[in-house]
């Protein structure tokens, strides 16, 4: 047996793009791989090891009833559990459904009955207990290494709960909520991405969540003062991270992000 | 249960280096094989459903969440179908940019799959690490490949994985000619590592068979399709445009896990992919990659699906070779995006993604909010081609033990590349309880 700790990695409902973030640290990869046991990681690798595992991380929101006994499972192998991406931890751009009108998987299937699927999608947390939430819709690959490298050093990570403001002022790029009258989730938003939107000279449209500390109605507010009409303004806050209270409360305030 | 009768079953629950979760079984009776589920148990998303209702102009950065590893290829779908809908061709520039980005997403899922997905199987390793314990250069050469096509998708993109500077009508903002000309040098490089790719997997050992493919593709009488294309070829002599062809694609969900199956009315099942790339639009692939195609051994047609990882890597050659000229001949597009408006249409999108073509189609009301979406990835149209695969592989080994059986079928699906997280979230997702 290794006495390296063990680590492995989930999929449930999602894109695959957070785990991609692992294979997308090409320059620490390997050594990586050198440093933790990756013991089940399907994307990867053909081998899979038993568990229990030191290091549990987790892609995806819950959506079906098979996946709700999945993560007690994957709950109980786990010594730490570590939930990777807005699917994870807010139930994603499929938690959607949470607020439609209508019934989705009529839409979509023509037997709706042959699917396992639940009415919601709900984030990882909403069931079982996560030892860490790493944001993002993706997650930053540099934000999972400094999560892992804390993991194996058994330090808190460090990784910010401000808003992507101070990304903006970091890199010196003009607001464009206040100089171009555009509408920026910005100000609510957590950093982590390193507010690539505002530097494409577009508003941030929430990919990493609200922020540790936000005033979701106060931006709202400027949101439609700024023209857009209510249903412009709930869409903006209900995409990835539709589900993140401050992000719900805002939708819900604004007449339900017009929603169908 | 029948009695009497010699029953086998071989499964693999959780399919490994694929991108999502599916797992396949193979029935065999009485020696012959019987059933060849590929069985996809995603849980449904619902974009069609969860489009509905939105605005025209989010559709690039909605979709792009089907998939992490080619949101690009959803991005530009969508794009294409909204600037369908509106009547509207965007500028030659934004047309190169678009392609330069598309690039950067071949690469780094050619790459990815190449290496980290595919190549293990033909060296008898588990997986890439292991492959790196007794061939770390080869493995580093992949990583590089993938990094050059990440620093691609920054660069244009904005973000590798689900870019934020796309845009229906083109782009936020057009990087910089400095930033730009500054991928040059990491894309000779990378040429460089295509062509050695090339070299590396040709001499694999495959197994002598070949697939009878109905292939089909998007087709550019310049280039070789990727971004866009002005029809829709076979090579069972279709030639239609995107709008005809979504005529005639017919999807069908039925009981069994694998559900929505596409078809074309009329003529059958087909394969998308860099297999019926290859083969109609070999004629437009640059002359770097011809080259290494020949070089490799490779005729006109490879219809061998062992094979594939030989044209993937020759499709890298063609990316990185495409790359380098996009950016030679770079300048900004000014304005970065053509104005798209939102009006009362419909309209069908269609690229080339890594692993196949990708429709899309919208109807979008007055308001600009799309009332219904349709949405055909790749993995939905090969779905039933790999199982033919899966069939021909089980019957061919069926004379070797279990693990041996298991890892040749596992092959034939890895072989096509299948994103099942695409496929699965609007498709075919029901567990077989038995």
């Amino acid at each position: 047996m290794s006495a390296r700790p063990t680590l492995a990695v989930w999929k449930f409902a999602s894109c695959d793009g957070c785990q991609l973030s692992l294979l997308d640290c090409e320059d620490e990869f390997l050594a990586l791989a050198g440093a933790v046991d990756i013991s089940h990681f399907t994307e990867m690798s053909r081998a899979s090891v038993d568990g229990p595992y030191d290091i549990s991380l987790v892609e995806g929101s819950i959506t079906t009833g098979a996946d709700v006994d999945r993560i007690h499972e994957v709950r109980a192998m786990s010594r730490r559990l570590i939930t990777i991406g807005a699917c994870a931890t807010a139930g994603g751009i499929q938690a959607l459904r949470n607020y439609a009108a209508g019934d989705y998987p009529p839409v979509v299937y023509a037997h709706p009955e042959y699917l396992d699927s639940l009415a919601t999608s709900t984030p990882i947390s909403a069931h079982v207990n996560v030892d860490y939430e790493l944001q993002g819709c993706p997650i930053d690959r540099r934000q999972l290494l400094e999560v892992l490298v804390a993991e194996l050093a058994g330090r808190r990570p460090v990784v910010p709960g401000h808003s992507v403001c101070v990304e903006c002022k970091q890199r010196s790029t003009v607001c464009v909520l206040v100089r171009g009258g555009t509408p920026c989730l910005g100000p609510v938003t957590r950093a982590g991405c390193g507010a690539l939107c505002p530097s494409v000279e577009r508003g941030c449209f929430g990919c990493f969540g609200p922020a540790d500390t936000h005033n979701a109605a106060s931006l709202s507010r400027r949101i439609l003062e700024l023209g857009a009409t209510r249903a412009d303004a709930g869409r903006l806050f209900r995409t990835f991270n539709a589900g993140a209270a401050a992000f719900e409360h805002a939708a819900d305030a604004l007449g339900n992000g017009g929603a169908r | 249960m029948t009695h009497g009768r010699a029953e086998r079953t071989v499964s693999v629950r959780g399919m490994s280096r694929v991108e999502g979760e599916g797992s396949l079984r193979v029935q065999v009776v009485d020696g012959r094989v019987e059933d060849v589920p590929l069985e996809i148990f995603e849980p449904p998303r619902y974009f069609e459903a969860l489009l509905a209702g939105r605005r025209y102009s989010e559709a690039p950065d909605i979709t792009a969440r089907i998939c992490g590893i080619c949101p690009v290829a959803y991005q530009m779908s969508a794009c294409n179908a909204m600037e369908d809908a509106a009547g509207v061709v965007v500028d030659r520039p934004i047309r190169a940019l678009r392609r330069l980005l598309y690039c950067g997403e071949w690469i780094q899922s050619h790459s990815l799959h190449v290496y980290l997905l595919h190549a293990p199987d033909f060296l008898g390793f588990n997986d890439a690490v292991e492959l790196a314990e007794h061939d770390r250069g080869a493995v580093e050469r992949g990583l590089g490949l993938k990094r050059t096509g990440n620093l691609l998708m920054e660069t244009v993109g904005g973000r590798a994985v689900h870019p934020v500077n796309v845009c229906v009508g083109g782009f936020y903002k057009a990087p910089s000619p400095e930033a730009v000309a500054a991928l040059a040098e990491p894309l000779a490089r990378a040429r460089e590592a295509a062509l050695a790719t090339v070299e590396w997997v040709s001499g694999f050992d495959f197994p002598d068979v070949e697939g009878d493919y109905r292939l089909v593709a998007l087709h550019d009488p310049d280039v070789y399709a990727i971004e866009g294309g002005s029809a829709i070829r076979s090579s069972d002599g279709l030639d239609v445009s995107p709008a005809d062809f979504e005529g005639l694609l017919d999807e069908e969900h039925v009981m069994r896990s694998t559900a929505l199956h596409a078809r074309l009315r009329g003529r059958g099942h087909y394969l998308t992919g860099p297999l019926a790339r290859y083969a109609l639009n070999g004629a437009q692939l640059p002359a770097i990659a011809k080259e290494a195609a020949s070089a490799a051994g490779l005729g006109p047609v490879c219809t061998n699906p062992f094979r594939s990882i030989v044209v993937r890597s020759v499709e890298l050659v063609a990316a990185c070779d495409e790359a380098l000229r996009l950016v030679a001949e770079y300048e900004p597009p000014q304005p970065p995006a053509t104005p798209v408006p939102g009006t009362a249409s419909v309209g069908v999108g269609v690229t080339e993604a890594p692993r196949g073509l990708l429709l899309q189609r919208y109807e979008v009301g007055q308001d600009g909010l799309i009332r219904t979406a349709r949405i055909v990835p790749p993995t939905s149209q090969n779905q039933l081609s790999i199982e033919d695969d899966l069939r021909a592989t089980a019957t061919a080994t069926l004379s070797a033990p279990d693990a041996e059986l298991t890892l040749r079928c596992e092959q034939a699906v890895r072989n096509h590349d299948p994103c099942i997280s695409c496929a699965a979230h609007f498709l075919d997702v029901t567990v077989e309880r038995r």
